[in-house]
């Protein structure tokens, strides 16, 4: 089943669908954490609580402001949405549909993100208020140091597979490889867990230290994608909305999706670079054939499934725990923002950089 | 070297102390399925709800009130002798009281005082009254209650005067003619 429909066409609705049920999830989680009930009366349980709310949006007057640079301020919506969505051209659904045929897609991926920081500039400068200019300024501090550890930690998983293609990646860290090289368990040479698949053939657990290189990427996604503990640039307690306090209506549902769809898109790249892509977590052991059990053939329609089945599962995990975390920790001061930047997150990705090219040369 | 201990005893820190509030937090959020039934504070078991969800979804789950609240005024018309006793106690002027004596009595109350006014009016105006309960301590027969109503919100403020006299403007014409032609000839 090789499909020339380009994969945009499956994350474009999906990335609709996820923003709903995301918002709808977020609030409820919030709501347990804080022993509360969340939304109620839309729909069973408030399930219809985010259409309410998206109709709402789409009913209501879209106000530039006098003072605002109007052109920039029209553009600078569709510039983050469209940068976003953009960005999701270059990531595998299942074994047989890849992305775009790119063989620099993690670079693109990446560009594309901070792309969309300069779109948020943009709409926080053409808005000409105090608030929106102070999270647009903290927005690019905020990007240019996490883009750093974001872009270290990456380049470990790229020192292992080799390659910048995120399809090809994919397909190294399961059974179903290609099988150029064979791949090594912790970086040890006499393991070769090529036919075992499972975790044991994801990237994090190649290399010995790759676990918290993911763990640095994490972090480096959620100030990426300024989800709490990192969201001082529409920190709403002192700035009110940050770079979108100006916006409404519709132009403002642009943003917010966009929000959404950036912490969609840092999972799935988490989960495709680290965390085994579409593989499934259960290794063959001995007569147990996990692996081969719980993935299709690639190809065939169950694979195809099984492969879509495991990429959002671990997708959708990654982002129960980014949400629990919001919901979790307090705001960081500016200061201690940077501060966890560069003494902490960049010292260690650069170590585990350089443990990686060690255990990378031992192995050649 | 000590640059680097400390250093990493932040880390470890750090870590640690994140690890406990993201356990706290999901310790919330597992337990928050125990969600208390509308337990009021006469109950036994108001004190032990110590974890889940307190949420009271108003309109549609409400938290029993004791028998004897002291909320909306209720006035049982047929037991009031209409002495005037509650207007006088009225702090706030919200009772209003048009009465109509009668030459003969026309019976008597369940306590067994006679009754020798009509009641034309008896409104009370709940938008004005402070729930002191004085009209009720004064109140010789206890036809004046405070019930344990207390959710009556209205859109027009003006509906929050309860009227609780019965008599129809033909009957108080009538017994203010008989009033009338009794004292007529003094």
């Amino acid at each position: 089943m090789t499909l020339a429909v380009p994969t945009i066409c499956f994350y474009l609705p999906c990335l609709l669908i996820f923003t709903l049920f995301a918002v709808y999830a977020e609030r409820k989680m919030a709501a347990f954490i804080q022993n509360r009930l969340g939304p109620m009366e839309v729909g069973y349980q408030g399930l219809l609580q985010t259409m309410a709310d998206v109709l709402k949006l789409l009913q209501k007057e879209s106000i530039i402001p006098t003072a605002a640079d109007k052109r920039l301020f029209v553009i600078a919506p569709a510039w983050i949405f469209t940068t976003v969505i953009a960005a999701f051209a270059v990531l595998p659904v299942t074994d047989s549909w890849s992305g775009a045929p790119t063989t620099t897609g993690v670079l693109y991926s990446l560009a594309l993100v901070s792309f969309k920081g300069l779109g948020m500039l943009v709409a926080g400068w053409a808005s000409n208020n105090k608030y929106a200019r102070l999270g647009a300024l903290r927005t690019i501090a905020q990007f240019i140091s996490y883009e750093v550890p974001l872009g270290l930690s990456i380049l470990g998983v790229i020192l292992v597979s080799q390659t910048l293609d995120l399809q090809i990646i994919s397909s190294q860290q399961g059974i179903w490889g290609p099988n150029i090289q064979p791949t090594h368990f912790l970086g040890i040479r006499q393991i070769d867990v090529s036919q075992w698949g499972g975790v044991f053939a994801w990237n994090i657990f190649r290399m010995p230290c790759l676990v918290l290189g993911y763990m640095i990427f994490f972090i480096a996604s959620l100030a990426a994608c300024h989800r709490a503990p990192f969201d001082l640039p529409e920190a709403e307690s002192e700035l009110i909305g940050g770079f979108h306090t100006e916006y409404t209506g519709l132009w403002w549902a642009w943003i917010m999706l966009a929000e959404y769809s950036l912490m969609l898109l840092m999972s799935l790249l988490g989960t495709v670079l680290f965390l085994g892509s579409w593989n499934t977590p259960f290794p063959n052991v001995g007569f147990l054939k996990l692996a081969l059990w719980t993935s299709g053939q690639p190809g065939t329609w169950a694979g195809s499934l099984w492969a879509i089945f495991w990429l959002f599962t671990k997708a959708m995990l990654i982002i129960l725990v980014k949400m629990w975390i919001r919901w979790t920790f307090p705001r960081l001061r500016f200061d201690q923002l940077m501060h966890l930047c560069w003494f902490y997150l960049n010292p260690a990705a650069l170590l585990i950089l350089l443990m990686t090219v060690w255990f990378q040369l031992l192995i050649l | 070297m000590l640059y680097l201990r400390n250093y990493t005893k932040i880390i470890c820190q750090s870590m640690m102390t994140l690890w406990e509030s993201l356990q706290l937090t999901w310790q919330h959020l597992l337990t928050r399925s125990q969600r208390h039934p509308a337990v009021a504070i006469m109950q036994e078991d108001y004190f032990s709800q110590q974890q889940g969800g307190v949420t009271l979804q108003y309109p549609h789950q409400q938290l029993p009130v004791p028998e004897r609240g002291r909320y909306k005024l209720h006035n049982e018309i047929d037991n009031c002798i209409v002495c005037d006793k509650c207007v006088q106690a009225c702090p706030v002027d919200c009772i209003t009281i048009a009465p109509i004596r009668s030459p003969t009595p026309i019976g008597t109350t369940s306590n067994g005082m006679t009754k020798r006014i009509y009641a034309a009016q008896f409104d009370i105006d709940m938008a004005k009254c402070c729930f002191c309960g004085l009209c009720t301590t004064v109140c010789p027969t206890g036809c004046l209650t405070m019930t344990s109503e207390y959710d009556f919100s209205v859109f027009d403020f003006l509906e929050h005067k309860i009227s609780f006299a019965k008599m129809t403007p033909q009957e108080i014409a009538e017994k203010k003619q008989t009033w009338a032609r009794y004292i007529a000839p003094k």
